[in-house]
């Protein structure tokens, strides 16, 4: 099949994620655990089920996601 | 529900229960102990934290509105900083009143920047919408052009969408369609429609993740393989 990269990704936002998510309250009381646990190389999608599913349904966590993984990691490197 | 701030975000319900398993028995690393001790406090110990908690959320604001930036060319460097400072206050309330939701599953400083890089990023969202117009009906379908497909591909792409369409239109309440298309299909940012919908976002999400089920309910009742259109492998 032809690659049809606008269409696919159109259609991911419209369909969202395929399996189990958490909402979007969860996601923020869990958001700071998950990006500790990613950060030490665990298994954060083991230890908090439905996590990633959301963030890739929900611009707005997964915007918020990387900025808290982007801001914990940077101090961590320093 | 436990509101974490009114004026912006409303924290939702999960979207379906999941067997979410609280951190084993976490304990306080000394930092964290720290933080929970001087603002707990009963004297100039906690205005000395607050201060030292406010300059906290403030980088973290400050590092939010740094990476939105080339995003927002039409607002000046005292008009970001107002915005850093406005959502570091408003974290820093919403700090203290839930301190003692606090259990120690990350370091308190990894807890408490999540407070202050939502609001900083609710209230650009928010600023970048300013004035705009909130598009709640389909402005998107033509952008998929079948130009350069093979005449089958074509077929294929022009069932699927107008099996699409059909569906939002008639699959959907109205307050579904209208969620869906804002969200995703004419990239209006969740909080800035839960602000214009007098909503909030788990609401919102919600009502998006229900209407995204009966789509695929439908067009997979219709035999549409989607794990050809999207990248789901199983």
């Amino acid at each position: 099949m032809m690659e049809r990269p606008d269409l696919k990704q159109a259609l991911g936002r419209l369909l969202g994620p395929a399996g189990p998510e958490v909402g979007c309250d969860e996601c923020f009381d869990q958001l700071d655990r998950y990006v500790e646990l990613e950060l030490a190389g665990q298994d954060a999608d083991a230890a908090i089920p439905g996590l990633r599913a959301h963030l890739a349904g929900c611009p707005a966590c997964r915007e918020e996601h990387e900025s808290l993984r982007a801001l914990v990691g940077g101090e961590q490197a320093l | 529900m436990r509101a974490l701030n009114a004026a912006t975000v409303g924290l939702v319900e999960p979207v379906s229960p999941l067997p979410t398993l609280p951190p084993a028995a976490p304990s306080l690393d000394a930092d964290s102990r720290e933080w929970l001790r001087c603002l707990h406090a009963d004297d100039a110990t906690r205005e000395e934290a607050i201060a030292r908690l406010h300059a906290l959320l403030m980088r973290a604001a400050r590092f939010e509105v740094a990476r939105r930036r080339p995003t927002l060319p039409h607002l000046r460097g005292d008009e970001l900083e107002d915005i850093a400072t406005e959502a570091a206050d408003d974290a820093l309330m919403s700090v203290l009143r839930r301190l003692d939701d606090f259990r120690g599953a990350s370091r308190f400083t990894t807890w408490a920047y999540k407070f202050a890089l939502l609001e900083a990023a609710v209230k650009l969202r928010k600023r970048s919408w300013q004035g705009r117009e909130v598009p709640l009906e389909p402005e998107g379908w033509g952008l998929f052009s079948s130009a350069g497909l093979e005449p089958d591909a074509e077929a294929e792409q022009s069932e699927l969408l107008e099996t699409l369409q059909s569906a939002i239109a008639q699959v959907l309440t109205p307050h579904q369609r209208r969620v869906l298309v804002a969200l995703a299909l004419n990239g209006v940012p969740i909080d800035v429609l839960a602000e214009r919908l007098n909503t909030n976002r788990g609401a919102l999400y919600k009502t998006l993740h229900d209407a995204r089920r009966k789509l695929r309910t439908h067009l997979q009742g219709r035999g549409l393989a989607l794990d050809n259109w999207l990248e789901e492998k199983r």
